[in-house]
């Protein structure tokens, strides 16, 4: 695995479910093949865009409210130190404990260590990035200890023994009937008769999960928000199961991206009007838990957060970058991108698939690992994630910026056919006599084109352009000839 | 050098460029416009929306409500500081289990067994329908409200805001927090929603006039 030589010491790539380990074009080429999966997008993802257009809309102050939510994001990661002092402080004074976890593997020791410490060998999950991100449920399975999901959509990714491919409904690839055939197939004691209605496979869920809720001793879950000045966490969620998690287990073990903190609880109030309208396009999702440290008689008695950095700290160095980390995971970017409704989540590699993936996961990775180079190009640059994003995140900016980190990571060697290209490009219009030079060749190019006057193949790398369109032929005569025809001095 | 430090030196390390603080611009609404009777009209419709079962009562009618709405429950639990005037109609109170206080804290598997439960709330957002239990002694601890299928919920109109930064502003952050927008619900299949997954499937909101 090629790793990220970096220029700041101290700063360390995120590892874990963050790598495209094919380049982009291939992988979309792929999965563009399956014409079920663009059916199903396309469906899932005109949905909801709907329904977001219709909720930001009916608040007349939708785009204060994404102003304050950029500006706030932009002062927590310019003041990040002090608050995760302050973070850290608030949760232990209220009896919590506070772990720091440099990367995904010490981020699963943590973990592993706490279950272990509880004598149990399977723990209950709430939908979390973060977990999905570092590979949590693979670690603890190879050291024997079951990690059940309970939210509905990683659970038909868990029993289809699949990959998450969206931040907000990891299961959006797969169509009510491709469900209810992986319920059937995989989970014990379902009813055979189970249809395919979305109510039936939901109860079907709730059936399957409610002895696991009821009887789990350790829960882990993720966190939505974590407020510095309080210690306060919160988890936002629509099924129930987040409650189940977080209120019932003796033991709760949170894992947060050290960026996920606020200032204060009251700037909730921008947030928790920003992200259910831009995520599930509702008002407010059904339920929203916010705990802090430990509450004698409710709730769990032993509770465990870990910050995780994971490359935050290597995307935080990036200036023109870093403000990816204002991302709250919504997903409005991935529903509104063309290129995502088409290629899917699973083209992407890693963790975090869609506009928001394509510059996060590099950021925390460094450019230059595996192929996650080839993910800023997974765009046309076409800027509605930008308009959608509740935080105002310059996706295209950063795009573009990562590009060129991409082109400058590939200097020195061989010159490759771009730079001849180039070089030669650059040559040429560099001045007037090299021009007239180069156009003494136009004939070749009509001869090229043939009757039809278009050339349909060139080659090389040049190949790219024709794959779809025809070039028309050069005409016979350069513009600067005919002018000079045309002015000459009689 | 400890993990926490070296995560800390790294972060400041990232922002060796000292990148500048802005200020917030907070010119979204803080208070919300709607009058008494507009803010129980909107969450009604709200709460209608997300598949909830709606009355709204004068205060002397909340006990009949409550007695109607739990007919078909064999039994309830209640957290051991509600106001015992709205359950003064139960004749058959081996259907009441007490929970919190002098009465102690109910099982998983008690409350797994009791088909409904009754709770009081600390305030509610009424453009996003949204009722929120701050573990109140009328409220109880949180898994009362989460174990039994159906749940009744009573919102007190003085406890009604317009808009959510007013609720906030009227909450005590540390305290265990749920926020509840409809009865449980789902948008994982197909991103369309359906309601009715762990938590009770059935919400039922008395909004006391």
């Amino acid at each position: 695995m090629s790793r990220t030589p970096i220029g700041m010491p101290g700063l360390r790539p995120g590892i874990g479910n963050l790598f495209a380990e094919e380049k982009f074009p291939s992988a979309a080429r792929r999965e563009l093949g399956n014409s079920q999966l663009r059916k199903n997008l396309k469906h899932a993802t005109s949905t909801i865009r709907a329904k977001r257009l219709a909720v930001t809309g009916e608040l007349p102050d939708w785009e204060e409210l994404r102003e304050a939510g950029s500006a706030l994001k932009t002062s927590v990661m310019a003041r990040l130190p002090e608050l995760l002092e302050a973070f850290e402080a608030n949760v232990t004074a209220r009896g919590g404990t506070v772990h720091w976890a440099r990367d995904a593997d010490e981020a699963n020791a943590i973990i592993h260590g706490l279950v272990t410490a509880q004598g149990v060998d399977e723990v209950v999950k709430v939908k979390s990035m973060a977990t999905q991100e570092i590979g949590m449920n693979e670690y603890l399975e190879e050291r024997g200890i079951s990690a059940f999901e309970t939210d509905l959509a990683e659970l038909i990714v868990q029993l289809g023994h699949d990959k998450p491919s969206h931040i907000l409904v990891p299961a959006i690839h797969k169509n009510r009937t491709e469900v209810r055939d992986i319920f059937l197939q995989e989970m014990p004691g379902v009813d055979p008769g189970l249809t395919d209605e979305p109510r039936r496979l939901a109860m079907a869920a709730r059936a399957h999960l409610r002895a696991k809720f009821l009887t789990a001793k350790v829960a882990v879950s993720g966190a939505n928000f974590g407020i510095a000045d309080s210690g306060t966490l919160g988890v936002v969620e629509s099924e129930g199961n987040g409650r189940m998690c977080l209120t019932l287990p003796e033991t709760l073990i949170t894992v947060m991206g050290i960026e996920k903190l606020l200032p204060t609880f009251s700037d909730l109030e921008v947030f928790l009007q920003l992200l259910p309208r831009s995520s599930t396009g509702e008002r407010m999702n059904p339920y929203t838990s916010l705990w802090t440290g430990v509450t004698e008689g409710d709730g769990p008695s032993n509770f465990h957060v870990i910050l995780l950095d994971n490359g935050r700290t290597n995307a935080l160095a990036d200036e023109m970058g870093r403000s990816a980390l204002h991302c709250i995971r919504c997903s409005a970017c991935i529903n509104v991108c063309p290129v995502y409704e088409r290629a899917g989540g699973h083209a992407y590699g890693s963790t975090y698939p869609g506009p928001i993936g394509a510059i996060l996961s590099p950021l925390m990775t460094g450019i230059e690992a595996e192929e996650n180079g080839s993910l800023p190009y997974a765009s046309s640059l076409c800027g509605a994630c930008y308009d959608a994003c509740p935080v105002k995140i310059n996706i295209p900016d950063i795009l573009v910026h990562l590009r060129g980190k991409d082109v400058d990571a590939h200097r020195g060697g061989l010159p490759s056919e771009l730079d001849v290209g180039l070089k030669a490009a650059s040559w040429a219009l560099s001045g007037g006599r090299r021009l007239a030079a180069v156009e003494k060749l136009l004939p070749l190019g009509r001869a090229a084109a043939g009757r039809d006057k278009k050339i349909k193949k060139l080659p090389g790398l040049a190949a790219g352009w024709t794959q779809s369109r025809d070039i028309p032929a050069p005409p016979a005569q350069s513009f600067r000839d005919w002018w000079a025809k045309e002015h000459k001095r009689p | 050098m400890s993990t926490r430090e070296q995560i800390l030196a790294a972060v400041r390390t990232a922002l060796k460029d000292a990148p500048a603080v802005p200020d917030i611009p907070r010119k979204y609404r803080l208070d919300g416009e709607a009058d008494a009777q507009q803010r129980i009209d909107v969450l009604v419709d709200r709460l209608e929306d997300y598949k909830a079962g709606v009355t709204v009562v004068d205060e002397d009618a909340v006990p009949a409500t409550i007695r109607d709405l739990l007919a078909g429950a064999g039994s309830y639990v209640v957290p051991a500081g509600l106001d015992p005037a709205w359950l003064a109609w139960e004749t058959d109170t081996s259907r009441i289990r007490y929970d919190g206080g002098a009465h102690g804290a109910r099982s998983v598997t008690e409350l797994d067994a009791t088909d409904a439960v009754v709770t009081a709330s600390a305030v509610t957002v009424a453009e996003s329908g949204t009722i929120i239990l701050d573990g109140s002694p009328d409220q109880g601890r949180r898994a009362i409200s989460l174990i039994p299928d159906h749940h009744v919920c009573v919102v007190r109109s003085r406890d009604v805001t317009a808009i959510l930064p007013e609720a906030l502003r009227r909450l005590d952050g540390t305290k265990p927090l749920t926020m509840i927008s409809g009865p449980s619900a789902t948008s994982d299949i197909e991103l369309e929603r359906v309601e009715g997954v762990h938590g009770p499937r059935r919400l039922d909101v008395v909004i006391i006039r």
